[in-house]
């Protein structure tokens, strides 16, 4: 018996892509963040709000993925920002080279910030960098108040967590303080964010911290 | 659902580390899983069986090692196996941890028979 040594990782190649594109948007300056959450959680209202907030300060390029459907992107485009739709055809995350891909169609020079929106999905986006700085998942409140501890891995890859519809909370069973007491136990470094998609709160506490990730992606 | 991509990622390396000519010797690829690291063995081993059909390596099979999750509390450094989605310190109680394995996927090496091809 021959036995013939390896030892690498399986997912070796989608982080020398995910390295690859981390460098590119380090020569831009750019901020990019990977928006990852269960699908109808918000992501996409929470990015237009973002957009209208933040259209006359920055240059803002989206990266769009779904499983079927360029909507996302035709929904962000209306906003006047350049927007690239991924469909993965059935693939249930991103991954690094199709992210390569999408961003020969953006004009990186020309923007300060790229939205990476992952296909909606609490589980398989956590396992594949994409290049980004960091991770914002995006929970509403109608999921309820234990999906951190039902879906952990996420929540400990996220640097961000936005607390989406805070607007119905009084209409169903999410207690906030349990949900962010669940989500820290999971991730003590989370930054947390309560927002509502519909009625804009929150939204420029968001929006703020956003401005001070591009200032420093640029310096 | 996506052990299927991350089967063709190991028959991928595979394909690249052995011999064209000793692919169909390929038997057990021996590949490590973290306990945590988001990976479902048993889709892991159906979807590799799937893949390598038709291929030179038509006669390997995935020989899972499981690698327990083990963490370092970052207040008093103790090491403990981590059970549970929320860590903690059963030493100090301390909720600041680092994973110090469970989160590997990794192809280890292959076993050839050196007999050749199965029959």
């Amino acid at each position: 018996m021959t036995v013939v040594t390896i030892e690498r990782k399986v997912l070796e190649k989608n982080d020398a892509v995910a390295a690859d594109n981390r460098a590119r948007f380090a020569r831009h300056g750019l901020f990019v963040f990977n928006m990852v959450s269960s699908p109808g959680s918000g992501k996409t209202t929470i990015l237009e709000r973002t957009i209208e907030t933040l259209r006359d300060r920055l240059r803002i390029g989206v990266v769009e993925g779904d499983v079927q459907t360029d909507l996302d992107a035709q929904r962000v485009a209306k906003y006047g920002v350049p927007a690239v739709q991924i469909v993965t055809n059935g693939g249930c995350h991103l991954e690094a080279r199709l992210v390569q891909d999408a961003l020969d169609r953006l004009d990186l020079a020309g923007l300060d910030l790229v939205v990476i929106e992952n296909v909606g999905n609490l589980v398989c986006p956590a396992n594949y960098d994409l290049g980004e700085a960091l991770k914002v998942v995006v929970l509403s409140t109608t999921e309820g108040d234990d999906k951190p501890l039902k879906y952990p891995a996420m929540f400990r890859q996220a640097s961000v967590l936005v607390i989406n519809k805070i607007d119905l909370v009084p209409y169903v069973p999410c207690d906030l303080t349990v949900l962010r007491r669940h989500a820290l136990q999971i991730n003590p470094d989370l930054t947390i964010f309560e927002t509502s998609g519909t009625t804009g709160a929150g939204v420029p506490a968001w929006c703020d911290w956003l401005m001070d990730q591009v200032r420093r992606a640029r310096a | 659902m996506h052990e299927l991509g991350l089967a063709q990622g190991i028959l991928d390396l595979v394909r690249q580390h052995v011999a064209e000519s000793d692919l169909p010797a390929v038997r057990a690829v021996r590949v490590r899983v973290g306990e945590m690291a988001g990976v479902v063995a048993d889709s892991l081993d159906f979807c590799f069986a799937a893949i390598v059909g038709g291929t030179p390596c038509a006669s390997a099979f995935l020989a899972i090692e499981p690698v327990p999750a083990r963490g370092r509390c970052r207040a008093c450094a103790a090491e403990f196996s981590l059970r549970t989605p929320v860590f903690q310190c059963p030493s100090c109680r301390g909720t600041a941890v680092a994973m110090v394995s469970g989160s590997e996927l990794q192809v280890v090496d292959v076993e050839l028979d050196d007999a050749g091809v199965l029959n």
